[in-house]
């Protein structure tokens, strides 16, 4: 698609420009909270955990905003062809910025419950490089979005595969930690459902991706190209 | 299933081998010297709807007027290519235009009754192409015509009252049963709704869709929202050419042409 003449109607044009910034503000702000949310983990930060966590009501009203002008847009403009791919793939990147959002404040909780216990690096090790993969995925997905890239959409969706395999090696290792020493056993589990919140995190990651796709070429990821299902 | 059914709702009734009911090859049309519409290529599918849209003078209407032949009572307008109807080249000299425009009706865009009574309006057409073998034949096709129009409740009671004394709304949908008394097998609308309230123009939408049933449709229209409501065909004319055509569906969530998007989106093209 090439990029677009501006709009007969500025004022329609400011509202998908304000649409988009508010989109990559979402973004930013989501990305942040996965980042200080996983710092808060691994250095077991109970102040930056509890920031987190009120960080997310911000991320919420944010999403609110997003669908109340997506829906506003759609009711007074009746937007067209890749407007209304704009329009309709915000409310989806939205929430699945919000789902994300979500897991970055599971992800603090956990921070404060594991807090009092302490943590040998061994056992986090592998949880911060996957939070790193994580965080690249997300960051790639939005990025892709907002510069309607759908080739770097379509790297994103099929590097999930990575995430999966990740999480699947690191549920293997946190098991056998548990096997060696029951005493591990309460850390590892805490650690493996942060696994699991970044696992879900890439999986949002991926819808974004898709949506990217979709707001560029006006079709959705072909089976070929589509993330291979997760076992 | 049944968002399954809301996603199909506007899909063409698709007979992949059915062949189209009128087919335009190469058309062409001049006006004098100025050539206002060159080499279209376009299908009209059977019991479908087919939307035209583009800017003003982009030869839409041009090419609705050729279908039936309209063109003709302009002075120096000549039309080339190829245009059929089942198959048949309308354009040939041995066909009888006024048989031709019986079978391809017209509604224009302004209500236009003839200063009689709301059944002579209705009656006239049957009348003239001798439908109609005698009275009660003639009560039958104006009741059914207006009754087909959504007109009929409206109007049964005041059938000899002139078809001037209706409201606008009432006064196209008058117009359109009378395109349909003489049971075309096309109707060509040019903007039937744009001197209409939104009201009588969801009236004239809803009878469009029943319409098809029966008869194929073609129609230019302004409303980009519109030709998305009731077409299951659209096709975008620009500077006398048609730029794109295809599922209404595709044209308005994924066009493939830049000036057919920036045309649908509200862009300077």
């Amino acid at each position: 698609m090439a990029s677009l003449n501006e709009h007969i109607v500025s004022s329609y044009e400011d509202e998908l420009t304000n649409l988009n910034k508010a989109i990559s503000e979402m973004g930013g702000m989501v990305e942040q909270a996965i980042t200080e949310s996983a710092v808060a983990l691994l250095k077991l930060d109970h102040k930056q955990a509890q920031d987190v966590r009120l960080f997310d009501k911000k991320i919420d009203d944010m999403q609110q905003r997003i669908n109340d002008a997506a829906v506003s847009i759609i009711a007074r403009r009746q937007p067209m062809a890749a407007d209304l791919r704009m329009v309709v793939t915000s409310i989806q990147v939205a929430n699945d910025l919000e789902r994300t959002g979500d897991m970055a404040k599971q992800l603090a909780k956990r921070a404060m419950q594991i807090e009092s216990l302490g943590l040998a690096p061994k056992f986090y090790n592998g949880v911060k490089h996957m939070k790193e993969l994580v965080a690249r995925q997300l960051k790639s997905a939005i990025d892709a979005y907002l510069n309607r890239d759908s080739a770097a959409a379509v790297e994103v969706c099929s590097r999930d595969d990575e995430v999966d395999a990740m999480y699947n090696s690191l549920f293997r290792e946190l098991l056998t930690y548990m096997m060696e020493d029951p005493r591990n056993i309460t850390q590892c589990t805490h650690l493996l459902f942060c696994t699991k919140s970044l696992e879900r995190v890439g999986d949002h990651a991926t819808n974004i991706a898709a949506a990217a796709y979709y707001l560029e070429t006006g079709r959705h990821l072909g089976a070929e190209e589509q993330q291979r299902q997760p076992r | 299933m049944s968002l399954e059914s809301a996603a199909t709702i506007a899909a063409p009734v698709s007979r992949p081998n059915a062949p189209p009911k009128m087919q335009g090859e190469k058309v062409g049309v001049f006006y004098g010297e100025k050539q206002a519409l060159f080499d279209v290529d376009l299908k009209i599918e059977q019991f479908n709807v087919t939307s035209l849209i583009g800017p003003s003078g982009c030869g839409k209407s041009t090419f609705l007027r050729s279908l039936n032949r309209m063109n003709d009572t302009i002075d120096g307008c000549r039309v080339v290519g190829k245009i059929t109807l089942d198959h048949d080249d309308i354009y040939d000299p041995a066909i009888d235009v006024v048989e031709l425009r019986a079978r391809v009706g017209m509604v224009f865009q302004k209500p236009n009754p003839f200063p009689k009574s709301i059944y002579e309006n209705v009656a006239y057409g049957p009348k003239i192409h001798g439908i109609a073998r005698n009275k009660a034949d003639l009560d039958e096709i104006v009741h059914s015509s207006l009754r087909r129009a959504g007109l009929w409740n409206e109007v049964k009671d005041r059938l000899q009252e002139p078809g001037t004394g209706l409201s606008g709304g009432q006064q196209q949908r008058l117009c359109i049963a009378r395109a349909i008394a003489t049971k075309p097998e096309v109707l060509l609308m040019d903007e039937p709704c744009s001197a209409l309230d939104p009201i009588a123009t969801a009236v004239i939408e809803e009878l469009i869709d029943e319409l098809r049933e029966n008869f194929t449709i073609v129609i230019v229209t302004h409303s980009m929202q519109q030709a998305a409501r009731v077409s299951q065909k659209t096709a975008f004319f620009h500077l006398g050419k048609l730029i794109e055509e295809g599922k209404t569906e595709d044209i308005f969530t994924n066009p493939k042409n830049k000036q057919t998007q920036d045309y649908i989106t509200g862009r300077i093209g």
